[in-house]
């Protein structure tokens, strides 16, 4: 039951809920958002995907399997974490570099940590969303 | 050296995080998994000897001070329960090698062994309240899928069981938590009985306190409230219940004893009676239990709830020889029961099954393996001069000296019912001669991969011996341990004073 409506809407949807679940990542930072709410929006998207055109092709979207999002996405938010140490400051202390971009702010390891939330996120539910429709 | 109180919970994060990336490459998984145990294990071992030299080690991650940011603590008790852990976690890991059937191993059995391992150093390391909550959710959730991986129906109804009365217990320790936070204002362990201290006793607070008894009471299996646990460890594959068996019921007895030494210690209280009488139910019904089972494996459910009354009854006495008997058994009894249920997953490969009517004459064909089933049986027992003898000793003679006769007469009857149940494994299981009917009573799968289920086995079973034969250094860092229990300050000062 494949809806053309459905179809060509997604193929609009699909790129502006992605730029908005990154607007989300990047906003987290001093204002409501933040990786977990922006990785939700992100696997939204592809979960539409997958309703209008298959589970199968979303896959093929998504690139990698969810699991490499999951593993890459720990290991991200751990490596933020762990920056503080060489510096000599306690696991977590957030580092804030000097370097400030226009829309971002300043960069620094709680963005790097939102990152790995978000693509953790992202990995997980796609996961569930994914199986769930194959079953 | 503040990093070796993180080392034990980073080591198994990294470990199941690069596991998840090497899902396809089976020999690289098992190879991340048995390096990040090597290094789990050792950290953990190192964090150990450093509290016993140093004292107390506190982290404030985030550079947040003690009350409000989350603290990692490591004192004597969060340290031994953490290399304990490590040790029996790592034997566990090296016995899965060949001891889990491949497609375990490729549904995800490393990465989920190390979360479980995750959330049971991240639960004796924290010194939040919120964040051992969280770290129950950890374990609960990872050993929920590890035991229904494979998706056997009797698994699958155990895994049940034993998600709804863990989920009904994380549900009292968070309205429990709830509680303490909107009257104390507080969650960090130190600041908690700080403010505790001053608190009126009848108040909400000692509301919440026997929430929190019932909640930590359903984790680690007292009476009457351990019906989830012999109605599920024993469906999954041997070494996903040696490592539940061995871990996470006495992750429960970590939590209450924490609990009822910092934040409301026992001295004279109507919840130490309430322990004293849950300590020798736990025991007797424990054991009772077991003497009507006849599965190798739920023989042995059945004993870790009457041994975990050991652990309660040192806890409810409360003086300084019965802490340092609790913790001398929790070792004791850590290191034997996963052995146990490792000796039981190699039965179960020889002969394919653990029913005792089924089983018999592994004596005549394998004695190696009853000489490796009689030690930590007898240990288990109370048999000198292994480990369980100087645990239940301890334990008896604390009693005495604190005239708690009744528990003492319990305590007693019940190990010698434990040397009848193990006796009863023994006969059927090794030496009586195997029923015609099973010809077919050969090794099942071949016994390809036996050799590294036996050495974890064994490697336990002399650690058994070793604590039997040299208890006298384990007595002292036993006895150092219940000094700190008993003296809160210690830990208070630690977390608050030196942030």
């Amino acid at each position: 039951m494949k809806s053309l409506i459905l179809i060509t809407a997604t193929r609009y949807l699909l790129p502006l809920l992605l730029m908005f679940s990154l607007f989300l990542l990047l906003r987290g930072h001093n204002e409501p958002g933040g990786g977990f709410v922006g990785g939700l929006a992100a696997a939204a998207a592809f979960a539409l995907f997958a309703i209008a055109s298959g589970v199968e092709r979303a896959r093929d979207l998504l690139g990698v399997h969810p699991r490499v999002l999951l593993g890459a996405g720990l290991l991200i938010a751990i490596s933020a974490g762990v920056m503080a140490i060489p510096v000599g400051l306690p696991f977590m202390t957030g580092l804030w570099s000097a370097i400030e971009l226009p829309a971002i702010g300043k960069l620094g390891t709680p963005l790097l940590f939102d990152v790995g939330v978000y693509l953790i996120v992202l990995g997980m539910v796609v996961t569930i969303v994914f199986e769930l429709a194959e079953d | 050296m503040k990093l070796l109180v993180l080392a034990p919970i980073l080591a198994p994060l990294i470990t199941a995080a690069l596991c998840l990336l090497a899902w396809q490459r089976m020999w690289l998984q098992r190879a991340i998994s048995l390096l990040g145990g090597v290094v789990f294990t050792c950290s953990s071992v190192a964090l150990l000897g450093y509290v016993y030299s140093y004292g107390i080690v506190v982290m404030q991650p985030g550079n947040w001070p003690a009350p409000f940011g989350i603290t990692l603590v490591a004192d004597l008790f969060s340290a031994v329960m953490a290399a304990v852990g490590s040790i029996v976690g790592l034997a566990v890991l090296i016995f899965s090698l060949t001891g889990v059937d491949q497609q375990r191993q490729q549904g995800g059995f490393h990465p989920l062994l190390h979360t479980l391992l995750l959330g049971v150093s991240g639960s004796f390391l924290t010194g939040d309240l919120f964040n051992l909550y969280v770290w129950f959710e950890v374990m609960l959730i990872s050993s929920f899928v590890l035991v229904s991986l494979g998706g056997e129906k009797a698994q699958l109804e155990g895994a049940i069981k034993y998600v709804t009365l863990n989920l009904l217990s994380s549900a009292l320790f968070l309205a429990a938590v709830g509680v303490l936070y909107s009257t104390v204002g507080t969650l960090n362990l130190a600041d908690l009985a700080v403010r505790l201290g001053d608190a009126d006793p009848s108040g909400a607070p000692s509301v919440a306190g026997r929430i929190l008894l019932i909640a930590f009471g359903i984790k680690a299996a007292v009476f009457p409230l351990f019906f989830w646990l012999p109605a599920s460890y024993h469906t999954p594959p041997a070494a996903i219940s040696a490592v539940l068996a061995g871990l996470l019921t006495k992750v429960g007895v970590y939590a209450m004893t924490r609990v009822f030494s910092l934040l409301f210690p026992l001295e004279g209280d109507s919840t130490q009676t309430l322990l004293l009488w849950t300590a020798g139910l736990t025991m007797a019904t424990g054991v009772l239990g077991a003497a009507a089972q006849n599965d190798i494996r739920r023989v042995l459910s059945f004993h870790i709830i009457s041994q975990i009354g050991y652990m309660i009854m040192g806890l409810a006495m409360y003086t300084p020889l019965a802490l340092a008997g609790m913790v001398f058994y929790l070792v004791h009894h850590i290191v034997v029961k996963t052995n146990l249920f490792l000796v039981a997953g190699i039965v179960q490969r020889l002969r394919g099954t653990c029913d005792l009517d089924r089983l018999g004459g592994l004596y005549r064909d394998k004695a190696w393996l009853a000489f490796l089933f009689l030690i930590p049986a007898f240990s288990l027992a109370g048999l000198p001069p292994l480990s369980g003898f100087w645990a239940k000793f301890i334990l008896a003679r604390a009693g005495l000296e604190a005239e708690r006769y009744l528990i003492v007469a319990v305590a007693l009857a019940v190990s010698l019912l434990t040397l009848f149940s193990m006796t009863k494994v023994w006969a059927e299981a090794f030496w009586k001669v195997p029923p015609a009917q099973d010809t077919p009573a050969t090794e099942i799968e071949g016994s390809e991969g036996l050799r590294w289920m036996v050495v974890p086995s064994a490697a336990l079973a002399s650690l058994t011996v070793a604590i039997g034969f040299a208890a006298e250094p384990l007595f002292e860092l036993a006895s150092a341990t219940a000094n700190q229990l008993l003296d809160p300050k210690q830990y208070i000062d630690a977390v608050l004073g030196g942030a």
